[in-house]
């Protein structure tokens, strides 16, 4: 494999993709999971997929236009993660209606386009469950520039997402701008979810964001050992799940979230373990 | 306003759409008081403090904090703050105590600024101060209400406020934990020179501990000191409250 990783370009960027994705999936994912948001990340993979049927679709239709997919998928995500937003503030007391709404306008979307594209493609199913030789060199710089970008972010505000997320009422009252943060991080999401819908793909980028979370959140002390404990567990069902998807001959979207279930069911008996110890 | 005063509110009204909970109220905090605010549910307590933290506008009247007009006040990190909602965080949350501290220097710390050496001293000095330091890499939803209490006040004395204002902190704390809490905060009014508005329902308790106390019904019925409050008769406390009220005092 090794040797297949040296020769073959598209298997390299597939895999320095994947451990792009292991980092920032479950980084923002932990602030998702602590703010109750998981089911957010579903409702904007259904938007990429909107996204992407369109770019597939003007690539089939109008072959003039030189859109990527991965660009689509991107200025959809991006521009749901900011209808949400608006739809929450609609909404105030209903903040989850948000969710159904846009999972099903992008589901709604999605259909149109790929109907309008003339059905399914080999493309479009690895980017319904992710694919481990479909990350091209434009793409694995696209999504490096993201990756480098969410975690600077994160850094930067790493003490006001925080803050917002563990208090959002005591966060406005001591003048943290509240609104514009939240904005930002759901932006961000949208990025990363679009970032490692080609690797994981769309029905499952959710499990890669909340799953290592779920996981350490069993054993871990305090915030930041959870987010850095995430970020190993993602970052080892990536690796686990892409060399059984490459050598399985299977989309490693599968695999990867199996093997993040099954840390998840590990730290699961170890805390039971250890509180029948004590 | 007399010269000590910190917080004054002169002839404040609020409603919520027709309803009317605060009609025409002057109020003034002193420096180095602690105030007592009782009341009947729904007499607008916490829409008074919401008031001072500048999240509610009064339809009428003005609010100055610390000789300053709310609308150019900017140092809130004067003013720390405890809500009757803090208690109801959730509990799974895996934060350490030191960690939730720590969020009470965000702002005072500002955007694209870390945590400095200085910051976290000033942050377990604040556990201390609360007498948490066993916990402090606990996660706090292992410590119990009256523990997170403390935390929250800890959260609320890291940046070194001059007024805190605690709205019924002790719900769901049990008796004996109450009793300890109000010593914390007859502590940091006595020794730290912290000026304290609490919010409570606990009439007997802070009449023992308090150096004023304000009841407001939509008005301000009553403010003075506790000796004089528990002087005033049953007929006065029952129009003040809207129904039949007696005094009771107790120590937990």
């Amino acid at each position: 494999m090794i040797a297949d990783l040296i020769q073959f370009d598209f298997l390299r960027n597939t895999f320095l993709t994947g451990i792009l994705i292991g980092i920032i999936a479950p980084l923002l994912g932990t602030f998702i999971v602590v703010r109750r948001l998981s089911l957010i990340a579903d409702g904007l993979s259904h938007v990429t997929l909107a996204g992407i049927a369109f770019g597939l679709f003007l690539e089939k239709k109008f072959t003039f236009i030189l859109l990527p997919p991965l660009y689509s998928g991107l200025a959809f995500s991006v521009l749901g993660s900011i209808f949400i937003e608006k739809l929450r503030s609609v909404y105030k007391s209903y903040q989850e209606i948000a969710i159904p709404i846009i999972l099903s306008g992008g589901v709604g979307l999605s259909v149109i386009f790929i109907a309008l594209a003339d059905g399914f493609n080999t493309e479009l199913m690895n980017f319904l469950f992710g694919s481990a030789s479909a990350v091209s060199q434009g793409d694995f710089i696209t999504i490096l520039a993201i990756s480098i970008l969410v975690v600077l972010i994160i850094y930067l505000f790493y003490k006001e997402l925080f803050t917002l997320s563990f208090d959002e009422e005591y966060a406005s009252v001591s003048g943290i701008h509240s609104k514009q943060i939240h904005l930002l991080f759901i932006i961000l999401t949208a990025l990363v979810i679009a970032a490692s819908i080609q690797i994981v793909g769309v029905l499952l980028v959710s499990a890669l964001m909340t799953l290592p979370v779920a996981a350490s959140m069993r054993i871990a002390k305090g915030f930041k050992q959870m987010m850095f404990l995430s970020i190993a567990f993602g970052e080892l069902a990536v690796m686990i799940g892409l060399t059984s998807g490459y050598y399985l001959n299977i989309p490693p979207g599968g695999t990867i979230v199996v093997v993040a279930i099954l840390i998840l069911l590990i730290t699961i008996g170890m805390k039971k373990l250890r509180i029948r110890k004590a | 306003m007399n010269d000590k005063s910190i917080i004054s509110l002169q002839d404040i009204s609020y409603s919520y759409e027709k309803k009317v909970v605060l009609d025409h109220i002057n109020f003034t905090i002193d420096k180095g008081s602690f105030i007592g605010l009782i009341g009947p549910n729904g007499g607008g307590k916490t829409t008074l403090i919401k008031l001072i933290l500048g999240i509610l506008k009064p339809a009428s009247g003005s609010i100055s904090l610390f000789n300053q007009p709310i609308e150019q006040f900017k140092d809130w990190r004067k003013i720390g703050f405890v809500s009757q909602k803090s208690n109801s965080f959730n509990k799974g949350f895996p934060a350490t105590v030191f960690e939730v501290v720590s969020t009470g220097l965000t702002s005072k710390i500002g955007y694209f600024k870390f945590f400095t050496q200085k910051h976290k001293a000033s942050i377990k000095k604040a556990i201390e101060l609360v007498g948490m330091d066993e916990y402090v890499y606990e996660n706090i939803g292992n410590l119990s209400g009256g523990q997170q209490q403390r935390v929250f006040i800890a959260r609320s004395l890291v940046s070194q406020p001059e007024l805190l204002i605690l709205d019924e902190p002790t719900v769901g704390v049990d008796t004996e934990n109450v009793k300890r809490f109000y010593e914390l905060l007859h502590d940091l009014n006595r020794n730290q020179g912290i000026t304290l508005l609490l919010v409570t329902h606990d009439t007997g308790t802070v009449t023992k501990f308090a150096t004023d106390v304000a009841c407001l019904n939509k008005t301000l019925h009553f403010h003075g000191k506790p000796g004089d409050y528990e002087k005033l008769s049953s007929e006065e406390l029952s129009r003040a409250y809207g129904h039949s009220v007696n005094l009771v005092s107790h120590d937990h």
